[in-house]
């Protein structure tokens, strides 16, 4: 899945980022790599942007950014 | 706290001894007169570098949190145990790669302003984001001091950093601070003066390249550069990004705005009005 359909309660890993360039660049740069752990923290009304934690920093990414994020849900964090 | 801070910690009678002597300070504000080093202040945004830098230099550069903030970079002086410092207050910056306006403002002046040594002031509370421009900075200069700031607050979030073990790593000092309490200054300014005046250290961090092939292809790439643009420093920097492709470098190459840049920093170096700054 990617991080654009994340639920607000579930934790997960990045695995792979489907971007090139410089936007690439930035969202390493912000610290989202494979192995990253990554959750929802806030969303506006819209849903876009929003808020993610990563590494103990906020950033927040439109839905078009979020949705090059390939991620994986963290086992046990699946909302019931 | 495992190690280190102590600075919030230090009675009465710690401010005689030699390192605590606020008295070798001398602020300069905007003042830079004759000086013997330059020193640079960066950071990723909002870690507190203007803070830092003021209160280096007791001046009052505007401080607050907003993106681009410092979109120039500012300059002051300051004066420790004889020694006259310029200091430079950069913008914030998440990396020394991506090209936004002011991030390229921090980006030229590390590679090519050649500051005898760079602040490096990073976030304690979020440092593992953080650590990303100060690889990135050892990569260029080995003369570095780590400013571990906002210790109050990571303290406050119950978060223990292994000062000691943090510095090992990387190779170079790590103070820990509160600058906005004045908390830690003697003991960064102790370890800015230990970089500026002696040889570097030899254990610096560097990110290493595993690849021959890549390797060779920097090489290459790197002497040309040094043919082509002679006196430009970190030609190894620059041939990594050519290889990476990056647009900007290698319209910087194109139209020559590459020489300026390492003209430019010879420049700065040779105007040095004392001229007594030994690298």
């Amino acid at each position: 899945m990617t991080l654009d359909e994340l639920g607000p309660d579930n934790r997960a890993t990045v695995v792979a980022l489907e971007i090139r360039g410089t936007q690439r660049r930035r969202l390493m740069d912000l610290g989202l790599l494979p192995g990253t752990e990554v959750r929802v923290d806030m969303t506006s009304p819209l849903g876009d942007p929003t808020a993610y934690l990563v590494r103990d920093g906020l950033i927040a990414l439109r839905r078009s950014q979020a949705r090059a994020v390939h991620v994986e849900v963290r086992d046990g964090s699946e909302r019931q | 706290m495992t190690s280190g801070f102590q600075a919030s910690s230090a009675g009465p009678a710690c401010t005689s001894c030699a390192i605590y002597n606020s008295a070798n300070l001398a602020k300069l504000g905007v003042e830079t007169g004759d000086y013997d080093y330059v020193a640079a202040v960066a950071g990723n945004p909002n870690t507190g570098k203007s803070t830092v830098f003021n209160a280096l230099t007791g001046l009052r550069q505007h401080v607050g949190n907003w993106p681009g903030k410092t979109v120039a970079r500012a300059e002051g002086g300051f004066t420790y145990r004889g020694l006259g410092y310029k200091l430079v207050d950069l913008p914030g910056t998440y990396s020394l790669l991506s090209t936004s306006n002011d991030e390229e403002i921090a980006r030229d002046f590390l590679l090519f302003g050649r500051p005898d040594v760079t602040i490096a002031v990073v976030d304690s509370t979020r440092l593992e984001r953080n650590l990303n421009l100060v690889l990135q900075i050892l990569q260029i200069t080995d003369r570095v001091v780590v400013a571990l700031n906002l210790m109050d607050e990571s303290q406050r979030h119950g978060i223990t950093i292994d000062v000691r073990h943090l510095g090992r790593e990387l190779g170079v000092p790590v103070v820990p601070m509160a600058a906005r309490k004045g908390e830690g200054l003697p003991e960064l300014l102790e370890a800015v003066e230990q970089v500026a005046t002696r040889q570097p250290a030899t254990s610096v961090r560097r990110v290493k390249q595993r690849n021959a092939a890549l390797e060779r292809a920097v090489a290459t790439l790197s002497d040309k550069l040094g043919q082509a643009f002679p006196g430009l420093p970190n030609t190894r920097w620059v041939a990594l990004r050519l290889l990476e492709g990056d647009p900007s470098t290698e319209q910087a190459v194109r139209d020559g705005t590459l020489g300026d840049l390492g003209r430019g920093a010879a420049e700065a170096g040779s105007a040095r009005p004392t001229g007594t700054a030994a690298r």
